[in-house]
C-alpha cells in the first residue's frame, strides 16, 4: 500500500481495517467450505461473523479525529453478543448430533 | 498462498473431487475478496455517515453517547429484537440437552482464590460500564458480558446455582430483561403512539431501566448459555 503513493491520499487506516476484515472473512468461508469437522465450520462461521464486525468497525471510521458514525458501532455491539449466542447454540446441536449418531460431521461430508 | 499448481491429486487415497473442489473454492473465494476489496476501496472517503443526525438529536435522547443514544433509542426496536433473539438461542439451547454437571476436576488454589478476588471486582466493574454507557463507551451489552464472565469463573471453580435459584428466579431474570424493554414500548407505543418514542424529559430515566434489567438478563443468558443447557435436571 505505501509503495502505492499516487492513491495513498485516498486510502485511510479504516480502509486497511475494513480490507483486513474482507481477508478475514474470505479464509474463514473457506475453511467453512472445505472443513468437515463441525467444530471448525463452527469457529469458522463465527470468524465469518467476527469479520463483518471489523468490516463495520472499520468503515465507521472517518477522518482526522472526528468521532466514528456510532450506528454502525452500535449494530456491532448487539451483533457480537448475538454471535456468542448462536455459537453457544449451535455447539449445542453440535453435540446433540454427536450423542445421537456418534458423529462430528454432516452426511454429504463423509467422504471428505 | 502457497504456488502448488504442479501438485497432482492424490485419487487413490482422496475421493477425486476433493483436491479439486479445495482449489476450486479458494479460486473462487480470492474472486469474492477481489470484488468485496474494490467495493471497499471505491467507497467514498470522509462522510461520516449518520453522525451529524445523530449529532443533532442527541440532546432529546436522553443520555450524552452517541452508541448509547443510538442503542437504546434511535434504533431501539433493533435492541429490542436482538434481546428477544438472545432468549430465543437460550430456549434453544434448553430444549436440546439438560445442564452438564460442574466440571470433574477439582479447581486448583490459584484459581480458587482469584475467583473470590475477581467476582466482586468483575459485578462492580459491570456496575461501571452499565452506569457509564450514558455519556461514554459501555452500557448493558458490555456490562452484561462481564457479569456472564464473572458467572463462567465462578462455574469453572465448582460453584453452582443453588437449587433453590434454580426454577423460576433464574429464569425471571434472565426473561426480565426483554419482559421491561417490551413493556416500556408497549406503553410508549399507547401512550404516544410510536414505538420506543421516549419523551425527552423522561429519556434518561427510562434508559436506564432498560439497560439495568437488560444488563442483568444479558448476563444470566450468556452464563446459562455457557452450562449448554436446561439447568435443574440431569444432575
Amino acid at each position: 500500500m505505501a509503495a502505492d503513493d499516487t492513491r495513498v491520499s485516498a486510502v485511510t487506516p479504516w480502509h486497511f481495517y475494513a480490507l483486513l476484515g474482507v481477508g478475514l472473512f474470505s479464509l474463514a468461508l473457506y475453511t467453512f467450505i472445505v472443513q468437515a469437522h463441525l467444530l471448525r465450520k463452527i469457529l469458522a462461521f463465527n470468524i465469518m461473523g467476527s469479520s463483518v464486525f471489523l468490516v463495520l468497525a472499520g468503515l465507521a471510521g472517518s477522518p482526522a479525529g472526528e468521532a466514528p458514525d456510532p450506528v454502525p458501532h452500535a449494530m456491532v455491539i448487539t451483533g457480537i453478543v448475538v454471535a456468542v449466542s448462536a455459537t453457544a447454540l449451535a455447539l449445542v446441536l453440535m453435540l446433540r448430533l454427536r450423542d445421537t449418531s456418534g458423529r462430528l460431521t454432516l452426511p454429504e461430508d463423509m467422504g471428505g | 498462498m502457497p504456488e502448488k499448481s504442479n501438485n497432482q491429486p492424490t485419487p487413490e487415497v482422496q475421493p477425486p473431487s476433493e483436491s479439486g473442489l479445495r482449489w476450486l473454492s479458494a479460486a473462487l473465494l480470492l474472486v469474492l475478496f477481489a470484488g468485496l476489496a474494490s467495493a471497499i476501496m471505491s467507497l467514498p472517503v470522509g462522510t461520516s455517515g449518520l453522525s451529524g443526525e445523530v449529532e443533532a438529536e442527541l440532546a432529546n435522547s436522553g443520555v450524552s453517547h452517541a452508541v448509547t443514544a443510538v442503542l437504546l433509542n434511535f434504533r431501539g426496536y433493533d435492541t429490542l429484537l436482538e434481546m428477544a433473539v438472545l432468549l430465543v438461542a437460550l430456549i434453544g439451547v434448553w430444549s436440546l440437552a439438560p445442564a452438564t454437571a460442574a466440571p470433574l476436576t477439582a479447581p486448583g488454589s490459584v484459581l480458587e482464590r482469584l475467583v473470590e478476588l475477581y467476582v466482586p471486582i468483575m459485578l462492580l466493574t459491570a456496575g461501571y460500564l452499565l452506569w457509564n454507557g450514558a455519556h461514554a463507551p459501555g452500557g448493558a451489552f458490555q456490562g452484561g458480558a462481564v457479569l456472564a464472565a464473572a458467572a463462567v469463573l465462578m462455574f469453572l471453580s465448582g460453584r453452582s446455582l443453588p437449587a433453590s435459584l434454580e426454577a423460576w428466579p433464574f429464569r425471571s431474570t434472565i426473561a426480565l430483561g426483554l419482559i421491561v424493554f417490551s413493556a416500556v414500548a408497549a406503553l410508549l407505543a399507547w401512550r404516544r403512539g410510536a414505538l420506543l418514542d421516549y419523551p425527552p424529559a423522561a429519556a434518561g430515566a427510562l434508559i436506564l431501566l432498560i439497560e439495568t434489567t437488560a444488563t442483568v438478563s444479558i448476563g444470566s443468558i450468556l452464563a446459562a448459555l455457557f452450562l449448554g443447557g436446561r439447568p435443574g435436571d440431569g444432575r
